[in-house]
């Protein structure tokens, strides 16, 4: 019933290969000070993405993932990235973020996070008749670095791009394990990037007008006061 | 199947055409007529399912059966009333200067595109495009959250998005490990996330991945639904909004959440033959309803105060769903409806009584009955009939779900008294001073109309006295679905 989608070795490896590739950017997004470096790395997991989709779909035959390789390269490689740094140019923020907790900290739990997440996927490998073996390990440990990043930064900008890496992480495990989603289900996720991203795109203009910060800290105090004031 | 196209329809043509009207009146006018036309519709489809026994749509990429069916009708139904409360509301808002006429087009554009993606969410046969509708609903609703662009709303609503972003990331993670395993068995393609599909084939689908995948499944559509410990969006979210807003949240869009999180959990116990799945909703129903109830005394809002009471009934529902007996299905169906009907009716009277008293407050609310009776009436019988009094469907529903309890599970129901005890003692202990006494001061007369609260509360009367036989039929057959398969499809 199933199409014989397993590529041959050659392929496998490449893909472990920008696996590890994916893996390496999502820390090197949440090791990032500077805004703009930030952005840089974000576009270049947007590549990444669209180079691996490309290479799926040309060992697994599935020929509707050249589409999604497109739309990925001109959405989150460079669409998404380019709305962002418009925005922080317009907002004159292109200067340090700072991490909630220290570096060092940081990166070890991210570590843990990722060995966590190869423990949880182990019962899922034997199944996988597909590409890697660690691919879906690798791509559920990208989807809790993004979080970890989301969690750590104070930033309203820096959140968002967590959030963004989140669902790169997460259309690399639908590609990285299954060779993607459906198209039309591809197509609907896509665009729901696009109207969440142009939403976030607006609140930056609301938040920095109201509160005069992107600052996270600065918002919540605001519901805090709110309750206890009242 | 025209009628069921037409029912998407509606709203979407509705809601583009509301982005265009520019005078506040028409706004208005079309936006109750768009919801009346989808109700009809809603009505007409329903009748068919129920004749039928459930069909497919447009080429099986839409299912309808009488889980659903229901849903969408009720949907539908409090989609309209609600659009009739906010024209006099949303009018004093204008009128106040709290928003202006481009902000009132955004209103109505995103309220109807809302209900378009319940709709869409609610009837397809796709749980990729489910996860997809539920993102749509709550994007709509975000740029509704922050409307009077005060501090505290936009830091609500940025808060709703990062958190629910968060949550239905993780679900749509869930999503791709179910198409992981599905797409062994059906194969690459639209068929491998086919609800229908995969439920004849449950038995095919890997337990172990499917069992991770709830996990995931659970924590991103328990987000949505409001669930301790991932509710902190909830009260803040229909805190700041508009009223209007408020109501369909609590609602409606939780109700969506809660559907898809059940629908996975059908196909989970097909895959695993055990109720892990329902006792993990256990836990987590059991653990928002304490968490609500104990929070829901700290409150000093009015409207934070009745979220947190949406939580807990969410709680409550989620529970019933993890029972999973029959007995337990058709009162968490029943207990859907009702909570649906009398927190949006709720929510619409303390819209009014807001404005009327100028504040959300409840320090500050003083004396409803004496100021304006219908507002403060409609206060104390909705808050009478949230807490679960007789004659009420709150009190029908949550009589079954004790019975349900009883037989399956006997040591929960002393927690489920003991939780639904405090919840009530808090709502009596704010709502009290509100409706009597003396009005305070800075009391204003408002322009109200009740009508939609008292049908919200008459229909719920109806549902606590004699359900008709239509409607229980209905909750019979959507009850029989959910119950899962023993011992594997």
């Amino acid at each position: 019933m199933s199409p014989d989608i397993t590529p041959p070795a050659m392929i496998q490896q490449v893909i472990n290969g920008l696996a590890a590739l994916n893996l390496l950017v999502s820390f090197a997004l949440l090791a990032q000070h500077r805004l703009l470096s930030v952005l840089h790395w974000f576009a270049a997991q947007g590549v990444l993405l669209a180079v691996t989709a490309a290479v799926v779909a040309h060992g697994s035959g599935n020929h509707e993932l050249y589409l999604s390789s497109v739309l990925t390269l001109l959405l989150k490689g460079l669409l998404l990235p380019w709305l962002l740094w418009r925005i922080i140019m317009r907002l004159h923020v292109h200067r340090e973020v700072e991490p909630l907790m220290n570096m060092p900290l940081t990166m070890l739990i991210a570590l843990v996070v990722t060995l966590f997440s190869f423990h949880i996927i182990q019962p899922i490998e034997r199944i996988s008749q597909l590409m890697t073996r660690d691919s879906m390990a690798i791509a559920t440990a990208c989807v809790l670095l993004g979080m970890l990043m989301m969690i750590t930064r104070r930033k309203a900008i820096t959140q968002v791009i967590g959030f963004l890496a989140v669902e790169n992480a997460l259309f690399f495990a639908a590609i990285g394990s299954t060779a993607g989603m459906p198209l039309v289900v591809e197509i609907g996720i896509a665009f729901d990037v696009l109207i969440a991203a142009l939403i976030f795109g607006l609140f930056f203009f609301q938040i920095r007008e109201t509160f005069d910060s992107l600052e996270v800290d600065i918002m919540e105090s605001h519901l805090i006061h709110k309750d206890e004031n009242e | 199947m025209n009628l069921f196209l037409a029912l998407l329809l509606a709203p979407l043509l509705g809601g583009l055409l509301l982005g265009l009207i520019r005078r506040p009146q028409w706004a208005v006018r079309v936006n109750v007529a768009t919801g009346a036309i989808t109700f009809a519709f809603s009505l007409g489809l329903a009748g068919q399912v129920l004749d039928a026994h459930g069909f497919d749509a447009l080429g099986g990429w839409f299912h309808l059966d009488a889980y659903n069916a229901f849903l969408v009708a009720l949907t539908a139904f409090v989609g309209m009333t609600t659009a009739i409360f906010s024209g006099p509301y949303m009018r004093h808002e204008l009128e106040g200067g709290r928003i202006d006429p481009d902000r009132l087009r955004l209103y109505h554009s995103m309220f109807q595109l809302f209900l378009f993606g319940m709709l869409l969410g609610f009837t397809t046969n796709n749980i990729g495009v489910l996860w997809v509708s539920l993102e749509l609903a709550t994007l709509a609703t975000v740029l509704l959250v922050s409307l009077y662009r005060t501090p505290a709303s936009i830091a609500a609503a940025w808060k709703y998005f990062i958190l629910c972003g968060m949550g239905i990331a993780l679900a749509l993670f869930g999503t791709v490990l179910v198409f992981f395993t599905s797409s062994n068995a059906l194969g690459h393609g639209n068929e491998a996330l086919t609800w229908t599909l995969l439920h004849a084939h449950a038995g095919a689908l890997d337990p172990a991945v499917m069992t991770i995948a709830f996990c995931f499944l659970m924590v991103g559509y328990g987000t949505k639904v409001g669930l301790a410990p991932m509710h902190a969006w909830l009260p803040d979210a229909h805190g700041e909004g508009p009223t209007p807003v408020s109501a369909v949240l609590s609602g409606l869009l939780l109700n969506l959440a809660l559907y898809a999180l059940v629908r996975l959990k059908m196909l989970v116990d097909g895959a695993t033959g055990g109720d892990l799945a329902g006792q993990i909703m256990m836990g987590f129903g059991l653990l928002s309803l304490f968490v609500a109830a104990f929070s829901l005394h700290k409150q000093r809002d009015i409207k934070r105060m009745f979220s947190f009471s949406s939580i807990e009934h969410m709680g409550l529902m989620t529970f019933a769903f993890g029972i999973g007996s029959q007995l337990a299905g058709f009162a968490a169906l029943l207990h859907m409806t009702a909570h649906s009907l009398v927190k949006s009716g709720i929510f619409f009277t303390v819209g009014h009584a807001a404005q009327a008293m100028r504040t959300q407050k409840m320090a500050d609310i003083r004396g409803l009955i004496r100021h304006h009776p219908g507002i403060g009436w409609g206060l104390l019988i909705g808050t009478a009939a949230i807490a679960g009094f007789p004659p009420f469907g709150i009190f029908a529903s949550e009589f079954l779900l004790f019975t349900a309890a009883l037989d399956a599970h006997p040591w929960t129901t002393g927690l489920l008294l003991f939780g639904l005890l405090i919840a009530m003692a808090g709502l009596f202990r704010f709502v009290q001073p509100m409706v009597y006494g003396e009005p305070a001061e800075q009391a204003v007369p408002v322009r109200v109309n009740m009508l939609p609260v008292y049908i919200h509360l008459g229909l719920a009367l109806v549902l606590g006295l004699a359900i008709p036989a239509f409607l229980a039929g209905w909750y019979e057959q959507a009850a029989a679905l959910i119950v899962p398969l023993r011992g594997g499809a």
